[in-house]
């Protein structure tokens, strides 16, 4: 054989091993398993294909744990993993799952509203591809999870994002963005479909309030607020007051802009009959002038450079040394969903949502999320669901 | 649906002339080259990335 030969064959099995071990490493993530323990309060658990048929075969034919009451009352929607990039709001669902019982009215839950977003990390971005949550029993492993659907689900993206109905022109990669994609349409993209299938549930469930959790860049300036649409506005002010008197920490309102289409605050707010609420909490995670991408700026919210950012006044939300631990992210989603279903409950008597069992923020943060995560293993596998 | 097998198609075209160039290089950097090249298109066609 020639040596240029054999050269050639040497690069060429260097080249495939290091397409082996990329390759295995996101089969890997895109193949996590993350196990979820059915609380006390869960019901059942439905699909996404039981409100729109044809949802069915895809990566989002998504889980929806619903939680009944012994009385009846008004009916709410929690979706976390909108943008799975933003893990405070899987994680506060996912608490809701594991520990809320219902005294009064429904609960729905979706943990993976993108559930293909939950399957890729941000192209380019060197995202660590999961994390893990410390607990008593060792600890849980979740997918890290980006912003847009992943390309080997809907490839390609056109020029520009035309939205439907609206025919607003977004940009071309928001055509997988879930939070882009609302109210959806039953023939569209796999994004499109999901948006379409989650409103069906909203109408079919007669489903009074939505919630849709996410977490925001220190940069930008919606953060630490509720984006609400104008039928949900008084109830917005009321819980952002009552949260920021009672519960130590400050959280807005925002209107959502009728102008910026495909949104949940705004689509399911004006293709349903829910009041639709969006809340935001800091992840500096998200940054674009943080320093190393790696699970420990994920869970501290630590970073040198965001907080050099801050003293330079070109943040919207503060930092310090403290940085913004995934346990303080979560505790604020957990208290604000507790507040929205006791405002709307005294509103709103005779569609009441009473809960319990959901922690506060303050004991969130004492605890640790790691306390309100079940062992799988240590449960009965029927009540065990794989997200 | 047709769109996303046409782009499958033109991957599998790119890999196929990547792979064409690395067969025909001389110097050993552009044949590391091609081959690095090349690793995003292989994991798209086997659907890793």
């Amino acid at each position: 054989m020639k040596p240029v030969s054999l050269r050639k064959i040497s690069i060429a099995a260097l080249g495939a091993v290091l397409a082996v071990f990329a390759g295995l490493s996101f089969y890997r993530s895109r193949h996590l398993g993350e196990p979820v323990v059915a609380g006390p309060g869960v019901a059942r658990v439905a699909r996404l294909r039981e409100y729109f048929p044809a949802i069915r075969g895809t990566v989002n034919d998504l889980n929806v744990y619903v939680l009944e009451g012994k009385e009846p009352g008004g009916s709410v929607l929690v979706l976390g993993g909108t943008h799975p990039e933003e893990p405070a709001g899987r994680l506060a669902a996912w608490i809701l799952v594991e520990n809320a019982v219902l005294e009064k009215g429904r609960l729905f839950i979706i943990l993976s509203a993108n559930r293909s977003a939950t399957t890729v990390t941000r192209l380019g971005g060197a995202y660590p591809p999961d994390f893990t949550i410390p607990t008593a029993w060792g600890g849980q492993k979740f997918r890290m999870g980006d912003r847009w659907s992943n390309p080997l689900d809907q490839w390609p993206d056109p020029e520009v994002y035309i939205h439907y109905p609206t025919r607003q022109q977004l940009a071309y990669m928001d055509i997988r963005n879930l939070n882009r994609a609302f109210p959806g349409r039953p023939n569209g993209t796999l994004t499109e479909k999901t948006c379409f299938a989650i409103c069906e549930l909203i109408r079919r469930e007669k489903v009074d309030l939505e919630i849709d959790l996410h977490e925001a860049e220190l940069q930008y300036p919606v953060i630490s607020t509720i984006v609400a649409h104008q039928k949900g506005a008084d109830l917005a002010a009321m819980v952002s007051m009552m949260l920021s008197s009672n519960e130590g920490f400050a959280i807005g309102v925002e209107s959502s802009p009728p102008a910026l289409r495909g949104l949940s605050h705004r689509e399911v707010g004006d293709h349903t009959d829910a009041i639709s609420l969006l809340l935001e909490a800091p992840e500096p995670f998200l940054d674009a002038t943080r320093g190393r991408t790696n699970r420990e700026l994920l869970l501290t919210g630590k970073d040198e450079f965001i907080v050099r950012a801050g003293r330079r006044g070109l943040l919207f939300e503060k930092i310090d040394d403290k940085g913004w631990p995934i346990d303080v992210r979560v505790g604020r989603h957990s208290s604000a969903i507790l507040q929205i279903l006791e405002t709307w409950s005294e509103d709103q008597p005779a569609k009441a949502i009473v809960a319990r069992g959901i922690p506060k923020y303050a004991e969130v943060i004492k605890n640790g999320i790691g306390a309100y995560l079940k062992d799988p293993k240590a449960t009965d596998p029927a009540k065990v669901v794989i997200e | 649906m047709v769109v996303t097998v046409l782009y499958y198609l033109l991957t599998a075209y790119v890999a196929g002339m990547l792979i064409w160039n690395f067969l025909k290089r001389k110097k050993w950097q552009e044949e590391a080259l091609y081959i690095i090249i090349l690793i995003p298109f292989l994991l798209r066609l086997l659907r890793l990335k």
